[in-house]
């Protein structure tokens, strides 16, 4: 890929090339989605007008049926994007629709009914789970609240899902203190599997667990999808965990998309500097290549939120930066012989004949 | 000059959230003595008095005025620093505040004093010597002046230390009655030992707790061992780092404090017979003399509210996370 | 501690917090479980429950014990009761405490005064616990301008002083049972809101929290099942301690001569009467002044041990840990 200049045109903002019609299929549509957060005053210091811009104007889509993974290093909003898809929070701006229903500023009280479609998995499977209750009791505690079945029903339920997730269920009398770290993890996916949701949002879900169990975990939602037809936003900070996972993969850094596309694309053919960075990370199974390879190594700290970079957010610590970076913000487009879902926000993507090293491109 | 302006509307706020509570507590009192089903003409007047008396009595206190009305006036005497006259001997209340105040101040700031070098030294006493013997007798020292009330350990005090010394022939501490500190220094503190202790000793449990259970804490912590493994002597550990460290949750205790003395001065006045602001408020209740109730209560309560923002100035100069809260 | 006051800063974090490893063993083993037991099998709390239930016997059984030895808590006996003098008689056979300055029973007295603290410390510490928690709960979830208010109102409440206006309130309406518990429990309740709110604020943040709000639970239900059980602790604890003071601060009205309506007998009633006596009947400030202390002490004591059991982390306030 030469230094071409992108085609004017090519799409206005973030938004992406193609807009989402009225007659999508998308399950759950993302549409410039901007969260920010007020600078916290202390009691004496100051804190002004300044905003910690955690999301910055983000669009995805969803299908039915299929996985999307968000992968991006701590910080860099995908938690908060996460939050405001489940509607946990407000939105500064954007929009949110599901099945095609705008949801983005409903109460809490027209929120219910889609609280049983949507659903969160969480990372602290300690934090996430009341120390004070009973499993069965946490588990069955969506059912109570959109008042599904009776006493006797609810147990079963329960039972059944203990069972589906890989707990015993005798053990519904437990509390989580009483639990290791997987099971926990077990016991929130039960509880979110609880009413039938359509989209399962997991936020970091086996971050906080050891890599033996990461794996099981994994299988388990993989093998639900399937048995039960369901949706996952499945958000990470480790790649090689989201490839094993999703159909099609988002990059994130510092609050906006910076590249989009099916697993494949973006990790055998990855076009934005931040995403090869990552992929450069993993370990390489052959000890021969891996002793060989050169990492990309990326240089300094992530830019604070409350002040991104002016122009590309990434130019600070990328590799290949140039002059036209700190001018112009890039914004996602398909670069010319791509296939149209493989997006990226860079002005001089990667080509295919070109790899990444810590001190710039160079020929394959 | 960014900080500066942050504590400027530290101080602001603080200052304004306390002149609010001020103003409601004085409404509150204020109009609690209204809806009151007494006559206060009548009992300035006396029980013999006449229909007529008593009538030309509540004229001329302004008695029979709306109380929105009196109340404004009120407030309005507030802001050029009037409290009222008395209902009574039409003395200022401003002047008979400021009578008493040196007898109440005495007793409060000895007991303070006292309150504060016992309860922390002997909370870093019971906290460098962990389950010793010296440990385990401030404990019950602790448990049973903690549960005491004030006004029991000072018949207790009147009984033992005056009575039955008084009985063997010793009259060191006088049993009741106050000497001014201009008139005799000695005298005075000699008048005002038995108060002092009394509300002292009951006081400091809290801060020996306190102190104890912080320190204990902050000695087991890891700079504290660093400092320790750098040579520092044990003495130095103790005093140098972890009693500053320390001190932040006294800070915050000796301020609720300040605002429960008034309590405490009331009892104590009472038993050992001392002229002072409690002795009014017991006074003025009896005879319904509302200026000096409402004066009383509104001085009481600054008191209480400036203490509250000292507290809140101290803790925030002695952690500076608090100011990031 | 003394009403109006708050809990010195020390009082440990009782909440969920992390699970303990041990417990793993045994199923269904709830923290209350687990601190029920350390409870039971700690002396210290055996001897001051025996003392506090020995007290609330005493005051229950007031009228058989007056029944028993013939003597009703009002009753005068001037010949009887009192020397030629008319000073009170020392303890003997006939009356087991002496008696005060007009000749009554002080066995009977003290034990109808019982009647009046227990009653007081309960009740007034039950109403300030509930007055105390919504008030809490509320403004610490909901957040925003309800928060502000009441907390303006928790601040007025707190910047109250206590004694004085206590004395005040008492003066207008009259000394009587009712308004001692109303007055107690007004002062009491802005601490443990203060508390509570500190804890509910804290409490918000957590996940367990935004996982109920993602399963659509309302905010009230959140607040109960979910931010309540994880205050309770604490608030159980403030209870037990808040239960001795307000007894305390019963005993110091009528002792000012402004709680319960005499003849009712009362130990701080009985206290102020036998000032001008300490010098020739010492049972008549020793019996009463010893039933004040004893209850006050083993609620102290109790209080501290539900502490312990409750978080063992915990600095206690009269052990040495």
């Amino acid at each position: 890929m030469s230094d071409e200049p992108v085609p004017p045109g090519a799409g206005t903002g973030t938004a992406e090339p193609r807009a989402s019609s009225p007659t999508s299929t998308a399950l759950l549509e993302l549409g410039d989605i901007v969260r920010w957060f007020p600078v916290r005053a202390g009691s004496v210091e100051p804190g002004g007008r300044r905003q910690v811009r955690a999301v910055d104007g983000v669009s995805l889509e969803i299908n039915p049926g299929e996985t999307l993974g968000l992968v991006g290093e701590s910080g860099c909003g995908k938690s908060t994007l996460a939050r405001c898809a489940a509607r946990l929070q407000e939105l500064t701006s954007g929009t949110v629709r599901f099945s095609g229903d705008d949801i983005s500023r409903l109460s809490a009280h027209r929120l219910r009914p889609y609280r049983r479609k949507i659903q969160m998995v969480f990372q602290d499977p300690i934090g996430s789970l009341n120390p004070r209750r009973r499993v069965g009791s946490i588990i069955a505690e969506p059912l109570i609240i959109h008042r599904i079945g009776d006493r006797s029903e609810r147990r079963d339920r329960v039972r059944h899902l203990m069972e589906i997730v890989g707990l015993n269920p005798e053990h519904f009398n437990r509390f989580p203190g009483e639990f290791s770290g997987g099971q926990r993890q077990r016991i929130g996916i039960a509880r979110a599997l609880a009413v039938e949701p359509q989209l399962i949002i997991c936020d970091e879900p086996v971050s906080a667990l050891d890599v033996s169990i990461q794996a099981q975990i994994v299988n388990l939602l993989r093998d639900l999808q399937a048995q039960l037809s369901l949706t996952y936003l499945f958000i990470a900070h480790d790649i090689s965990v989201v490839e094993h996972m999703s159909d099609r993969i988002a990059v994130m850094y510092l609050g906006k998309i910076v590249e989009l596309g099916t697993t494949e694309q973006v990790m055998t053919r990855g076009r934005h500097p931040y995403s090869l960075a990552l992929l450069s990370a993993l370990p390489i199974a052959d000890p021969e290549v891996e002793a060989k390879r050169r990492r990309v190594i990326l240089r300094g700290d992530a830019p604070s939120p409350v002040d991104p970079p002016s122009g590309c957010r990434f130019r600070t610590r990328c590799p290949v930066v140039q002059e036209r970076c700190a001018e112009e913000e890039p914004v996602l487009h398909a670069c010319p012989g791509d296939p149209a879902d493989h997006l990226v926000a860079c002005h001089f993507p990667l080509g295919d004949d070109e790899s990444l090293t810590s001190d710039g491109r160079v020929p394959k | 000059m960014r900080w500066a302006a942050g504590w400027a509307r530290f101080l602001f706020w603080r200052i304004a959230q306390g002149a609010v509570v001020l103003l409601v507590i004085s409404a509150i009192v204020f109009f609690m003595f209204f809806v009151a089903p007494h006559n206060v003409a009548r009992l300035i007047a006396g029980k013999q008095a006449t229909q007529q008396t008593v009538a030309l009595v509540a004229a001329r206190l302004g008695l029979n005025r709306p109380a929105i009305d009196q109340y404004g006036s009120f407030l309005w005497g507030l802001l050029h620093g009037q409290l009222g006259y008395s209902f009574y001997n039409s003395e200022s209340v401003r002047t008979l505040i400021a009578q008493r105040l040196p007898v109440t101040a005495s007793v409060a700031g000895g007991a303070a004093v006292i309150w504060l070098a016992l309860g922390i030294s002997s909370g870093v006493l019971a906290a460098t010597r962990p389950r010793s013997i010296a440990d385990r007798a401030v404990t019950v020292a602790v448990l049973t002046f903690y549960s005491m009330p004030t006004f029991l350990l000072g018949l207790l005090f009147l009984y033992l230390l005056f009575f039955q010394l008084h009985l063997a022939g010793i009259d060191f501490f006088p049993g009741s009655g106050y000497v001014s500190l201009a008139q005799s220094p000695l005298s005075w503190a000699q008048h005002l030992i038995l108060p002092w202790f009394t509300v002292a000793l009951v006081t400091a449990t809290t801060y020996s707790r306190l102190t104890r259970g912080s320190l204990l804490d902050i000695l087991g912590e890891d700079y504290i061992r660093t400092a320790r493994a750098s040579g520092l002597t044990e003495r130095r550990v103790t005093y140098r780092h972890g009693l500053r460290a320390a001190l932040a949750p006294v800070v915050t205790q000796f301020g609720i404090d300040l605002g429960t003395l008034l309590g405490g001065a009331i009892v104590t006045e009472n038993i050992f017979g001392l002229p002072g602001l409690g002795a009014l408020a017991v006074q003025s209740v009896t005879d319904e003399d509302l200026p000096v109730i409402v004066g009383l209560v509104l001085v009481a309560s600054a008191f209480i509210v400036v203490a509250n923002i000292a507290v809140d100035i101290t803790y925030a100069i002695l952690d500076p996370r608090v100011r990031m809260k | 501690m003394t009403i109006g006051a708050t809990l010195p800063p020390e009082v440990a974090d009782l909440d969920g917090g992390e699970p303990a490893r041990g417990a793993a063993a045994v199923a269904g083993r709830s923290p209350w479980r687990l601190a029920w037991e350390r409870l039971r099998h700690d002396r210290v709390a055996i001897a001051s429950s025996v003392t506090i239930m020995l007290i609330a016997l005493l005051a229950i059984c007031a009228p058989l014990i007056a029944h028993l030895v013939g003597h009703g808590p009002n009753q005068q006996y001037p010949t009887l009761g009192l020397t030629p003098d008319g000073l009170p008689r020392p303890p003997s056979g006939t009356f087991l405490f002496g008696t005060d300055d007009l000749g009554r029973d002080l066995l009977v007295r003290v034990a109808y005064g019982a009647q009046i603290s227990l009653l007081v410390g309960v009740v007034s510490t039950a109403i300030a616990v509930v007055l105390g928690v919504l008030v809490g709960l509320t403004a610490g979830y909901v957040g925003g301008p309800v928060d502000a208010l009441l907390c303006r109102f928790v601040d007025v409440v707190l910047s109250f002083p206590v004694l004085l206006l206590a004395i005040a309130l008492v003066s207008i309406v009259g000394p009587g049972l009712i308004i001692t518990i109303v007055i107690i429990a007004f002062f009491s309740w802005a601490s443990i809101a203060r508390i509570v709110r500190g804890q509910t604020l804290s409490l918000r943040e957590r996940e367990f929290v935004e996982a109920a709000r993602s399963l659509g639970a309302s905010s009230a239900r959140i607040m109960v099942r979910d931010i309540l059980p994880n205050v309770a602790a604490q608030v159980i604890v403030y209870a037990t301690l808040l239960i001795p003071s307000a007894i305390a601060f019963e005993a110091t009205l009528s002792f000012l001569g402004l709680g319960v309506v005499p003849p009712t007998s009362e130990w701080g009633g009985m206290l102020a009467e036998s000032v001008g006596y300490y010098q020739v009947a010492w049972w008549f400030i020793t019996f009463p002044g010893v039933a004040l202390l004893i209850t006050t002490l083993a609620f102290n004591l109790l209080g501290d041990a539900v502490r312990d059991a409750l978080d063992p982390r915990a600095h206690s306030l009269f052990r040495n840990k």
